[in-house]
């Protein structure tokens, strides 16, 4: 009863039907599977970026008492099927002498990055893509990469703002990404473990729920989590990046067609990104809501993983896009002096105060 | 045989980007060859499950070094770094070749007296558990290392300290 929707059983019923039913051996079976869900994550990828360029217009829209996007399809939905085929259709030109080989590279890096850190979410229960050992610190290794291709975008694009705001970018992300595994190594303390799967399954008991569970120190990180991951993917008040306006769109000024659109794709998955590790680390994830009252908890075991998991993640998103079009945009030395003065000195401290809360078993059993 | 397969792709990544980035004139290119060079070396990594050390290599390397290098770069005049040309002398390429000679034989002398194939074919092809890592790491007894752990984070204070120094703005 517990496990009804436990994603293993269909993973493990098509290994079996590839190995046994069709007789493949294990490298020709396990290649099948790694393509199949190597398409499904691409797929799951740009469907939820085109829900999210959706759900962005639709939530400013009425933030700013707009109706947003309504004219192509009902309600406007079919709008951003026209923008990415428009996108993809478009010519992509050079620069005049850029560096044209790190010009290419430079949008692969950056969705590498966020494709990287993408496939760690865990979707339901048995339905992890990437599940390591290491698996907090794994994932904040590859989303780093993204900003070495802000940097290469910049150098590339042979133009000298592109350069400076290529630095101004990188600058904000590296800062910023301290915090950011400070606030995880607070969890992990917390949960003893840094694999993702391991992490959820420490949260599914009865107020489990690691926000319930470490109650102050928890909810501090938390916090620094949300303001951290919003800067690292540089969205408002942070977006240092796109502020069009001011500094003409910053490193990727140059690029045109689906090089943007790679740039702009990512930036809007690395919001769900980070909407989606702060639901599974701090708000359990694919685990259901238990109090500990038997009726209540089974009702909601039937619930399936992923529907909590998408609630929660697209919850948190809404949080962000919220904060992005409440507050007016940062300078860049305010945006530093946040980091390094304020939230860094505070996640550090709050690190110490989950320590003393796990010794000396503080914490919601 | 699939470990043999990525291998041979991982072994050809690395030794193409590592040639790409000794032979290209553009330094930004070499660093971005380098970033590729130490990808491979991070897969090969997680092809013999040494998963804590991938990610380090990622995170270090990847992540922190190339970055610095980006920063660096960056902050120098393009033009004088910019298509550095040099001629190489024909007593450099002997020096380079005899140095080059000698650290192969010693490479393969090691490989061999070690018998580092024989070990590593008895090796348990599973991953290290992270909590044996860590303690590992800062622990202080036996084949523990946190006298080094300590060390090194003594360096690094004085690294950022020596930093701090250097770019103080002069007051007067």
């Amino acid at each position: 009863m517990e496990h009804i929707f436990d994603f293993s059983q269909v993973t493990t019923w098509f290994h079996d039907l590839l190995t046994l039913t069709l007789g493949l051996g294990d490298f020709w079976a396990i290649l099948i599977e790694c393509v199949l869900v190597g398409a499904a994550v691409l797929g799951a990828y740009s469907v939820i970026a085109m829900i999210l360029i959706f759900m962005e217009r639709k939530v400013c829209a009425y933030f700013q008492c707009r109706i947003g996007p309504v004219r192509v399809g009902p309600w406007g939905l079919l709008q951003v099927v026209a923008d990415v085929l428009k996108m993809l259709i478009k010519e992509i030109f050079f620069v005049d002498k850029a560096d044209k080989l790190l010009y290419i590279v430079a949008p692969f890096l950056v969705i590498f990055g966020s494709v990287g850190a993408f496939c760690f979410l865990p979707w339901n229960r048995g339905a992890h893509i990437l599940d390591f050992n290491v698996g907090v610190f794994l994932l904040t290794a590859i989303s780093s990469i993204g900003v070495v291709g802000i940097f290469l975008a910049g150098w590339g694009s042979n133009n000298k703002y592109s350069v400076v705001s290529a630095m101004r970018s990188a600058v904000q992300m590296i800062s910023y990404e301290m915090s950011l595994c400070l606030c995880l190594i607070t969890a992990v303390i917390l949960t003893g473990t840094m694999q993702v799967s391991g992490i959820v399954e420490a949260q599914s008991g009865p107020w489990g729920w690691l926000i319930v569970q470490g109650h102050v120190p928890a909810l501090i990180a938390f916090v620094v989590f949300l303001i951290a991951g919003n800067a690292e993917a540089n969205r408002g008040p942070f977006d240092m990046a796109e502020a069009e306006s001011e500094l003409t769109a910053g490193h990727h000024t140059e690029y045109s067609g689906m090089g943007f659109g790679f740039f702009y794709l990512a930036e809007f998955l690395n919001l769900f990104i980070i909407a989606g590790i702060a639901a599974t680390v701090f708000l359990g994830g694919w685990a259901p809501i238990q109090i500990g009252v038997e009726a209540f908890d089974e009702v909601m075991q039937y619930i399936p993983g992923i529907v909590w998991f998408m609630g929660k993640a697209f919850l948190l998103v809404w949080l962000l896009m919220w904060i992005k079009w409440t507050f007016p945009r940062l300078r860049i030395d305010q945006i530093l002096k946040l980091e390094w003065k304020y939230l860094m000195p505070m996640a550090l401290i709050n690190l110490v105060l989950m320590t003393v809360v796990v010794a000396l078993g503080l914490y919601i059993k | 045989m699939a470990n043999l397969v990525v291998f041979c792709i991982l072994a050809v990544v690395i030794l193409g980007s590592a040639l790409l980035c000794v032979m290209t004139k553009r330094i930004m290119r070499a660093a971005t060859f380098m970033l590729f060079v130490l990808f491979g070396v991070a897969g090969l990594y997680f092809l013999l499950d040494y998963t804590y050390l991938g990610a380090a290599q990622i995170a270090v390397y990847a992540g922190g070094v190339t970055m610095i290098y980006v920063f660096a770069i960056q902050l120098v005049s393009k033009r004088t770094l910019q298509g550095l040309v040099e001629r190489v002398k024909c007593s450099r390429m002997l020096w380079g070749g005899l140095v080059s000679l000698v650290s192969l034989v010693t490479v393969v002398m090691v490989f061999l007296k070690n018998n580092f194939i024989l070990w590593g074919g008895m090796m348990p092809d599973t991953e290290v558990p992270m909590k044996e890592i860590g303690h590992a790491l800062v622990g202080s007894d036996k084949y523990q290392y946190v006298l080094p752990f300590e060390f090194i984070s003594v360096f690094l204070l004085a690294c950022i300290i020596g930093g701090l120094v250097v770019s103080r703005k002069k007051e007067d």
